[in-house]
Protein backbone atom coordinates (compact mmCIF):
# COMPACT_ATOMS: atom_id res chain seq x y z
CA UNK A 1 0.00 0.00 0.00
CA UNK A 2 1.40 3.41 -0.86
CA UNK A 3 0.24 5.70 1.50
CA UNK A 4 0.41 9.74 1.53
CA UNK A 5 2.29 11.01 4.36
CA UNK A 6 0.72 14.22 4.26
CA UNK A 7 -2.42 13.11 4.65
CA UNK A 8 -3.46 9.68 6.68
CA UNK A 9 -6.94 8.65 6.73
CA UNK A 10 -8.16 6.45 9.52
CA UNK A 11 -8.95 3.22 7.12
CA UNK A 12 -4.70 3.98 6.00
CA UNK A 13 -4.28 4.24 9.70
CA UNK A 14 -5.32 1.15 11.05
CA UNK A 15 -3.16 -1.03 8.29
CA UNK A 16 -0.50 0.94 10.08
CA UNK A 17 -1.28 -0.01 13.82
CA UNK A 18 1.85 -3.18 14.02
CA UNK A 19 4.29 -1.78 12.09
CA UNK A 20 3.86 1.10 14.64
CA UNK A 21 3.36 -1.24 17.92
CA UNK A 22 6.50 -3.31 16.67
CA UNK A 23 8.84 0.17 16.31
CA UNK A 24 9.40 -0.44 12.47
CA UNK A 25 8.19 2.88 11.59
CA UNK A 26 10.76 6.08 11.10
CA UNK A 27 10.78 9.75 9.91
CA UNK A 28 8.06 11.68 8.47
CA UNK A 29 5.59 8.24 8.82
CA UNK A 30 5.91 7.54 12.04
CA UNK A 31 5.60 11.37 12.66
CA UNK A 32 2.73 11.69 10.80
CA UNK A 33 0.77 7.92 12.33
CA UNK A 34 1.63 9.70 16.20
CA UNK A 35 0.06 13.25 14.84
CA UNK A 36 -2.99 11.33 13.21
CA UNK A 37 -3.62 8.56 17.05
CA UNK A 38 -2.96 12.41 19.04
CA UNK A 39 -5.66 14.08 17.04
CA UNK A 40 -7.76 11.18 16.49
CA UNK A 41 -10.01 9.49 19.23
CA UNK A 42 -11.58 6.91 17.32
CA UNK A 43 -8.31 5.93 16.12
CA UNK A 44 -6.93 5.77 19.24
CA UNK A 45 -9.81 3.92 20.77
CA UNK A 46 -8.71 1.50 17.50
CA UNK A 47 -5.17 1.10 18.90
CA UNK A 48 -6.67 0.19 22.55
CA UNK A 49 -9.02 -2.30 21.34
CA UNK A 50 -5.86 -3.91 19.63
CA UNK A 51 -3.77 -3.61 23.47
CA UNK A 52 -6.43 -4.90 25.03
CA UNK A 53 -6.33 -7.79 22.20
CA UNK A 54 -2.95 -8.54 22.70
CA UNK A 55 -3.51 -8.83 26.32
CA UNK A 56 -5.99 -11.12 26.21
CA UNK A 57 -4.39 -13.47 23.55
CA UNK A 58 -1.47 -13.17 26.16
CA UNK A 59 -3.37 -14.60 29.11
CA UNK A 60 -4.47 -17.84 27.08
CA UNK A 61 -3.11 -20.91 28.11
CA UNK A 62 -0.95 -22.93 26.29
CA UNK A 63 -1.47 -26.65 25.32
CA UNK A 64 -0.40 -29.74 27.71
CA UNK A 65 2.08 -32.11 25.87
CA UNK A 66 -0.64 -35.37 26.12
CA UNK A 67 0.90 -37.88 28.45
CA UNK A 68 0.89 -40.57 25.72
CA UNK A 69 2.63 -38.35 23.48
CA UNK A 70 5.01 -37.75 26.34
CA UNK A 71 5.39 -41.20 27.06
CA UNK A 72 6.54 -41.70 23.27
CA UNK A 73 9.03 -39.01 23.54
CA UNK A 74 10.67 -40.50 26.81
CA UNK A 75 10.95 -44.00 25.66
CA UNK A 76 12.32 -42.29 22.18
CA UNK A 77 15.04 -40.38 25.05
CA UNK A 78 16.06 -43.46 26.62
CA UNK A 79 16.70 -45.29 23.44
CA UNK A 80 18.88 -42.46 22.13
CA UNK A 81 20.86 -42.71 25.37
CA UNK A 82 21.26 -46.43 25.36
CA UNK A 83 21.95 -46.36 21.46
CA UNK A 84 24.75 -43.38 22.17
CA UNK B 1 15.92 -21.82 36.18
CA UNK B 2 16.58 -20.84 32.76
CA UNK B 3 19.49 -22.82 31.53
CA UNK B 4 22.01 -21.51 28.84
CA UNK B 5 21.71 -23.45 25.36
CA UNK B 6 25.47 -25.25 26.00
CA UNK B 7 23.99 -26.14 29.78
CA UNK B 8 20.66 -27.60 28.38
CA UNK B 9 22.71 -29.61 25.83
CA UNK B 10 25.18 -30.99 28.21
CA UNK B 11 22.40 -31.97 30.27
CA UNK B 12 20.35 -33.83 27.56
CA UNK B 13 23.78 -35.61 26.06
CA UNK B 14 24.47 -36.55 29.82
CA UNK B 15 20.83 -38.38 29.74
CA UNK B 16 19.18 -35.82 32.29
CA UNK B 17 15.44 -37.02 31.57
CA UNK B 18 14.09 -34.02 33.66
CA UNK B 19 15.95 -31.74 31.13
CA UNK B 20 14.31 -33.37 27.85
CA UNK B 21 11.17 -33.64 29.44
CA UNK B 22 11.02 -29.76 30.71
CA UNK B 23 12.35 -28.93 27.29
CA UNK B 24 9.36 -31.29 25.36
CA UNK B 25 6.70 -29.42 27.60
CA UNK B 26 7.44 -26.20 26.88
CA UNK B 27 8.04 -26.22 23.56
CA UNK B 28 5.14 -28.64 22.40
CA UNK B 29 2.18 -26.13 21.56
CA UNK B 30 4.44 -23.89 19.26
CA UNK B 31 5.84 -26.68 17.63
CA UNK B 32 2.31 -27.98 17.07
CA UNK B 33 1.07 -24.71 15.69
CA UNK B 34 4.31 -24.31 13.25
CA UNK B 35 3.86 -27.91 12.00
CA UNK B 36 -0.09 -27.48 11.65
CA UNK B 37 1.22 -24.27 8.69
CA UNK B 38 2.11 -27.53 6.77
CA UNK B 39 0.45 -30.30 7.17
CA UNK B 40 -3.54 -30.52 7.27
CA UNK B 41 -4.36 -32.71 10.71
CA UNK B 42 -3.64 -32.25 14.71
CA UNK B 43 -3.20 -35.79 14.34
CA UNK B 44 -0.26 -35.44 11.76
CA UNK B 45 0.78 -32.50 13.14
CA UNK B 46 1.51 -34.60 16.50
CA UNK B 47 3.28 -37.01 14.65
CA UNK B 48 5.60 -34.56 13.50
CA UNK B 49 6.53 -33.18 16.62
CA UNK B 50 7.29 -36.76 17.59
CA UNK B 51 9.54 -37.33 14.65
CA UNK B 52 11.10 -33.61 15.06
CA UNK B 53 12.57 -34.93 18.78
CA UNK B 54 13.77 -38.08 17.63
CA UNK B 55 15.91 -35.97 14.60
CA UNK B 56 16.71 -33.41 17.04
CA UNK B 57 18.29 -35.75 19.50
CA UNK B 58 19.93 -37.77 16.99
CA UNK B 59 21.71 -34.75 15.41
CA UNK B 60 22.51 -33.49 18.63
CA UNK B 61 26.07 -34.09 18.39
CA UNK B 62 25.95 -32.16 15.36
CA UNK B 63 24.56 -28.73 17.29
CA UNK B 64 27.00 -26.22 17.32
CA UNK B 65 25.76 -23.02 18.88
CA UNK B 66 25.92 -21.19 15.46
CA UNK B 67 22.16 -20.35 16.15
CA UNK B 68 19.95 -21.10 19.43
CA UNK B 69 19.19 -23.85 20.41
CA UNK B 70 15.31 -22.79 19.63
CA UNK B 71 16.03 -21.59 15.79
CA UNK B 72 17.42 -24.86 15.18
CA UNK B 73 14.94 -27.36 16.65
CA UNK B 74 12.02 -25.42 14.59
CA UNK B 75 14.36 -25.63 11.45
CA UNK B 76 14.33 -29.24 12.19
CA UNK B 77 10.66 -29.11 12.88
CA UNK B 78 9.68 -27.02 9.45
CA UNK B 79 11.82 -29.26 7.51
CA UNK B 80 10.11 -32.41 9.08
CA UNK B 81 6.84 -31.05 8.06
CA UNK B 82 7.57 -30.57 4.78
CA UNK B 83 8.69 -33.94 4.27
CA UNK B 84 5.73 -35.11 5.27
CA UNK B 85 3.48 -32.69 3.56
CA UNK B 86 4.91 -34.16 0.78
CA UNK B 87 4.38 -37.68 1.46
CA UNK B 88 0.95 -36.88 1.98
CA UNK B 89 0.90 -35.24 -1.21
CA UNK B 90 -0.23 -31.89 0.12
CA UNK B 91 1.21 -28.96 -1.56
CA UNK B 92 3.06 -27.14 0.49
CA UNK B 93 1.15 -23.25 1.30
CA UNK B 94 5.19 -22.01 0.89
CA UNK B 95 4.29 -18.96 -0.45
CA UNK B 96 1.52 -18.03 1.71
CA UNK B 97 4.21 -18.21 4.31
CA UNK B 98 6.97 -16.59 2.10
CA UNK B 99 4.63 -14.16 0.37
CA UNK B 100 1.87 -13.63 2.26
CA UNK B 101 1.10 -9.60 1.03
CA UNK B 102 0.25 -11.16 -2.12
CA UNK B 103 -3.12 -11.43 -1.26
CA UNK B 104 -4.71 -8.16 0.09
CA UNK B 105 -6.69 -8.06 3.66
CA UNK B 106 -8.20 -5.48 5.25
CA UNK B 107 -7.87 -5.20 8.57
CA UNK B 108 -11.39 -3.58 9.28
CA UNK B 109 -14.07 -3.82 6.67
CA UNK B 110 -13.90 -1.39 4.59
CA UNK B 111 -17.66 -0.42 4.81
CA UNK B 112 -17.20 0.88 8.64
CA UNK B 113 -15.16 3.93 6.50
CA UNK B 114 -16.37 6.63 4.55
CA UNK B 115 -15.65 6.77 0.91
CA UNK B 116 -12.35 8.26 -0.94
CA UNK B 117 -14.75 11.05 -1.84
CA UNK B 118 -16.28 11.98 0.94
CA UNK B 119 -15.72 16.14 1.47
CA UNK B 120 -14.81 16.15 4.97
CA UNK B 121 -12.79 13.07 5.72
CA UNK B 122 -12.30 10.81 3.05
CA UNK B 123 -11.71 7.20 4.02
CA UNK B 124 -12.26 8.43 8.34
CA UNK B 125 -14.50 5.99 10.21
CA UNK B 126 -17.62 6.06 9.70
CA UNK B 127 -18.89 3.33 12.18
CA UNK B 128 -16.07 4.17 14.77
CA UNK B 129 -14.84 1.54 17.42
CA UNK B 130 -16.55 1.27 20.67
CA UNK B 131 -15.17 1.24 24.42
CA UNK B 132 -14.85 -2.89 25.44
CA UNK B 133 -16.17 -3.35 28.77
CA UNK B 134 -12.98 -3.69 30.71
CA UNK B 135 -14.85 -6.21 33.49
CA UNK B 136 -15.53 -8.79 31.02
CA UNK B 137 -12.27 -8.31 28.61
CA UNK B 138 -10.53 -11.26 31.04
CA UNK B 139 -13.28 -13.56 31.39
CA UNK B 140 -13.24 -17.15 31.11
CA UNK B 141 -16.03 -17.00 28.22
CA UNK B 142 -14.14 -14.05 26.51
CA UNK B 143 -10.83 -16.03 26.41
CA UNK B 144 -12.47 -18.93 25.15
CA UNK B 145 -13.91 -17.13 22.25
CA UNK B 146 -10.73 -15.59 21.32
CA UNK B 147 -8.98 -19.00 21.69
CA UNK B 148 -11.84 -20.48 19.00
CA UNK B 149 -10.91 -17.28 17.01
CA UNK B 150 -7.00 -18.29 16.59
CA UNK B 151 -7.94 -21.92 16.04
CA UNK B 152 -10.10 -20.00 12.96
CA UNK B 153 -6.98 -18.27 11.64
CA UNK B 154 -5.02 -19.40 8.25
CA UNK B 155 -2.63 -21.51 10.00
CA UNK B 156 0.29 -19.37 9.02
CA UNK B 157 -1.15 -16.32 11.07
CA UNK B 158 -2.37 -18.59 13.61
CA UNK B 159 1.25 -19.96 14.24
CA UNK B 160 2.87 -16.27 13.87
CA UNK B 161 0.53 -14.79 16.69
CA UNK B 162 0.32 -17.99 18.78
CA UNK B 163 4.47 -17.33 18.87
CA UNK B 164 4.26 -13.68 19.58
CA UNK B 165 1.18 -13.42 21.60
CA UNK B 166 0.47 -16.56 23.63
CA UNK B 167 4.18 -17.43 23.94
CA UNK B 168 6.08 -14.28 24.13
CA UNK B 169 8.75 -14.69 21.68
CA UNK B 170 10.57 -12.16 19.86
CA UNK B 171 9.83 -11.02 16.95
CA UNK B 172 13.66 -12.06 15.83
CA UNK B 173 12.85 -15.49 17.47
CA UNK B 174 9.90 -15.91 15.43
CA UNK B 175 11.92 -15.07 11.76
CA UNK B 176 14.62 -17.08 12.23
CA UNK B 177 12.50 -20.18 13.73
CA UNK B 178 10.28 -20.06 10.76
CA UNK B 179 12.64 -18.25 8.10
CA UNK B 180 10.32 -15.29 7.55
CA UNK B 181 11.37 -12.18 6.27
CA UNK B 182 10.34 -8.93 9.13
CA UNK B 183 7.90 -7.78 6.70
CA UNK B 184 6.15 -10.98 6.19
CA UNK B 185 6.46 -12.14 9.93
CA UNK B 186 4.93 -8.57 10.48
CA UNK B 187 2.34 -8.37 8.23
CA UNK B 188 0.83 -12.47 9.60
CA UNK B 189 1.02 -10.80 12.34
CA UNK B 190 -0.97 -8.15 11.71
CA UNK B 191 -3.51 -9.88 10.26
CA UNK B 192 -3.60 -12.45 12.70
CA UNK B 193 -4.02 -9.76 15.42
CA UNK B 194 -6.54 -7.81 13.39
CA UNK B 195 -8.99 -10.59 13.04
CA UNK B 196 -8.45 -11.53 16.54
CA UNK B 197 -9.86 -8.04 17.62
CA UNK B 198 -12.65 -8.08 15.01
CA UNK B 199 -14.02 -11.18 17.06
CA UNK B 200 -13.41 -9.85 20.34
CA UNK B 201 -15.22 -6.17 19.34
CA UNK B 202 -17.85 -8.45 17.65
CA UNK B 203 -18.39 -10.50 21.29
CA UNK B 204 -18.24 -7.33 23.76
CA UNK B 205 -19.98 -4.77 22.00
Amino acid sequence: MTVDTESLSCQELVELVTDYLEGALEGALLQRVEAHLAACPDCSKYLEQLRQTIQVVGTLTIEDLSPDAERTLMHAFRDWQAGS
Amino acid sequence: MERTDAQLVAALRAGDEEAFRELVRSWNAPLLRVAQIFVPSRAVAEEVVQETWVRVLGALDRFEGRSTLKTWVFRILVNTAKTRAQREGRSIPFSSLQDPGRVPEAAVEPERFLPEDHPQHPGGWASPPRDLPEDRLLAAETRQRIAQAIDALPANQRAVISLRDVEGWSADEVRNALDLSEVNQRVLLHRGRARVRKELERYLT
